[in-house]
């Protein structure tokens, strides 16, 4: 026999009130875990995807759209740049900070998933989250000759039950489900491992095969894109000192980097061109276009020119260079960050709200309950045992209804996991605990005294004789 | 002696602001192990006598002493502790606390006498009353005569030396009268207890060797008799 067993008696003795003051308890409980697990879903959804590479270039502009398209999928691109500024990252004047870079085209979509077309050093020399390599699923990479091959993320080809062999049909935005290459069809090679990260909702195609595409239309007119070809080339030319590239970011003994724009693979692969791709469909290499340049840094064999590269970048009049992890984290903090913690305030509001019931559901029961506090004090228990006994049914009240809070809560977030892998991309277990949860704990006890407190305090004053004399 | 009442006096607040004079006892007590009954006519302050030898209310004057200690001195945690310690009381109405099992009831009050329950001795002091059958039932399911048996068994589950009863068979029907009787007198003989039992009955009042009347020995009572001579 204790204090426990006593508190835990009274309870069961008013089991139904004690009930429906414990699930009220618990609901904004599964409300407050349900927050703390969703954010912690949207903020590795959107950090995740902004891991793999240091610097992401593009068309000046607005740096969150930059981010959005090309990290996220979302969006229009900001504008385009010269497939020959990419030149510059692999052969020219940027090469001993770069370790590796990425062309990225976007604009592309099928069947409402996005196709971003690249090279295939994208998943053999990316990698994501903390140095994870790219895995297939199903099939393999696709080759850099064999110009309409593409492969699929893991959701996009589990909802549009994409398979290794089929054929697929991309449309311009604004144009789902009418192709704009009725006579160009890329083969899906192969359908990746899930990842957790945007990546998982796209579909990506041969860049070659990309530009090949004989009604490919992007970006400002001819004469716009002749100007602004022209204009990068000045700056460009006039970035580069006497002594070539190498002097404007050389340094730390660098070598070169030894980004590869497509290498074909060692390999001979027997390539399932399309007919007469090799001269209809090409376009002139200065015609060609990009939304976006993913660059890993070479931070650690030539930091100094690494840590250059964004400034000198920054410093020409048509391209920027921004951190992703910093736009992310910004747009993160700055908008989901606000909404967590307006959500978490309304669910704290909501379990006070409950605690404030269970004040009310055991001072209700006091009238009923002074004969038997009388009988215990008659027992011998003291004023403090009793208003003790009472507190500490404020506490399991509250802890259980805490405990059947958090495991409501997860149930729920288990419920949603299905729906949050398909819609984020992240994988969330039902048993993820989050630190904070840890917080509600001694959050609930303080709740729970305080709101036991003024019928613990007329426990402690209540007047034995009177209540004993009194009918029960 | 083990109870002695000296000058105890107690009055209640009345509505008009005056006091309603009920007890003025200039001497009352009780040797050890001496079973007493106490008879008075209903409101004449049997239930307040009780309450202020248990420590419950607090006497306006006058001391009480039991063992030799003044418990109008006490303060009211270390009263609560003698309470539970040297004094067993049975209510007429029972009291049990209807949440807990009869074998829980006893050990309660074990608890509030110094934080430990003798599960041991509990099951014996019920199974002397013969509810050895009927540990693990709540109050609700037993019968009045079993809920003023476990009442008694929770009186003597310290060991007190002081057992008081307020009218225990008040409540009971008569079949079991007379054997909630018997058990309190045997059980507080076999514990060394002192009894001191108020009742209406005269049955009950006749079995035993000494008989108080309140009214012969609280002074109230005794003027509002002469008064009504």
């Amino acid at each position: 026999m204790n204090l426990w067993k006593i508190a835990w008696r009274s309870m069961q003795q008013r089991a139904v009130a004690s009930w429906l003051t414990a699930i009220s308890v618990g609901l904004g409980v599964a409300l407050i875990v349900a927050v703390l697990v969703i954010h912690q879903v949207v903020d590795r959804s959107f950090r995740r995807g902004a891991q793999g590479y240091d610097l992401i270039v593009g068309a000046k502009g607005s740096a969150l759209q930059l981010v959005l398209d090309t990290v996220f999928y979302l969006g229009q691109p900001v504008d385009l740049i010269p497939y020959s500024y990419y030149r510059e990252f692999t052969e020219g004047r940027f090469v001993p900070a770069v370790r590796v870079a990425i062309p990225i085209c976007t604009g592309h979509s099928y069947k409402g998933f996005r196709c971003v077309a690249t090279i295939p050093d994208m998943f053999e020399r990316l990698t994501y989250l903390d140095n994870r390599e790219f895995k297939f699923r199903e099939g393999r990479n696709f080759y850099a000759e064999n110009y309409f091959e593409a492969v699929a993320g893991y959701t996009a080809a589990r909802k549009l039950k994409l398979q290794v062999g089929q054929e697929i049909r991309p449309s311009g935005y604004g144009e789902v489900g009418k192709s704009q290459h009725e006579d160009e069809a890329f083969v899906i090679v192969g359908i990746l491992e899930p990842t957790g990260t945007p990546v998982d909702r796209a579909i990506f195609l041969n860049l070659e095969g990309f530009f090949r595409c004989k009604a490919h239309q992007m970006g400002p007119s001819s004469e716009e894109r002749m100007l602004r070809e022209s204009e990068f080339r000045v700056v460009a030319t006039s970035a580069e000192s006497p002594e070539g590239h190498s002097s404007v970011l050389a340094g730390n003994g660098a070598t070169g980097g030894s980004a590869s724009e497509g290498t074909p693979s060692q390999e001979s692969h027997e390539a399932p061109r399309h007919e007469g791709e090799d001269h209809a469909h090409e376009h002139a290499e200065d015609e060609r276009r990009l939304s976006a340049i993913l660059v890993v840094s070479e931070l650690e064999s030539n930091p100094q020119s690494a840590m250059a590269l964004p400034r000198i970048i920054n410093e020409e009049p048509y391209a920027q260079a921004i951190a992703p992890a910093q736009v992310v984290a910004e747009l993160f903090d700055g908008i989901v960050g606000n909404v967590q913690k307006v959500l978490l305030i309304l669910a704290v509001l909501v379990v006070i709200v409950a605690g404030i019931g269970i004040t009310v559901s055991i001072y209700n029961s006091m009238s009923e309950r002074r004969h038997e506090i009388a009988i215990m004090r008659a027992l011998g228990a003291s004023r403090g045992t009793v208003m003790a006994v009472i507190l500490l049914e404020s506490i399991l009240l509250s802890l259980g209804g805490g405990l059947l809070g958090v495991v409501m809560g997860h149930t729920l977030v288990g419920a949603l996991s299905p729906a949050i892998a398909e819609y984020t991309g992240v994988i969330v277990h039902p048993l993820d605990f989050q630190l904070a949860e840890l917080i509600l704990i001694p959050g609930l006890i303080a709740l729970a005294t305080a709101v036991g407190y003024l019928p613990a305090l007329m426990a402690y004053r209540t007047d034995v004789a009177k209540c004993l004399i009194a009918a029960p | 002696m083990l109870l002695v009442l000296e000058e105890v006096r107690k009055s209640f607040p009345q509505p008009d602001g005056g006091r309603l004079e009920i007890l003025d006892i200039p001497y009352f007590g009780l040797d050890a192990g001496e079973q007493v009954v106490l008879v008075g006519k209903s409101g004449s302050g049997k239930t307040t006598l009780l309450h202020i030898i248990a420590g419950i209310s607090r006497p306006d004057s006058g001391s009480v002493r039991i063992d030799g200690w003044n418990i109008t001195l006490l303060s009211e945690a270390d009263c609560d502790r003698f309470r539970a310690k040297r004094i067993g009381y049975v209510f007429q109405t029972f009291n049990l606390l209807p949440g807990f099992t009869a074998l829980e009831n006893v050990l309660l009050s074990m608890y509030f006498a110094d934080g430990r329950a003798d599960r041991l001795r509990a099951k014996q002091l019920l199974e002397r009353v013969g509810l050895g059958h009927r540990l693990g039932h709540k109050p609700p399911m037993l019968s009045v005569g079993e809920q003023q048996r476990v009442a008694l068994a929770r009186a003597l589950a310290n060991r007190p030396q002081l057992i008081l009863a307020d009218e225990p068979t008040a409540n009971v029907d008569v079949g079991n009268q007379q054997i909630i009787i018997n058990l309190l007198r045997e059980t507080c003989r076999e514990e060394g207890a002192a009894l001191l039992l108020v009742t209406h009955s005269p049955e009950v009042a006749r079995q035993f060797p000494r008989i108080e009347r309140l009214e012969e020995i609280n002074m109230v009572g005794k003027r509002e008799v002469e008064q009504q001579v």
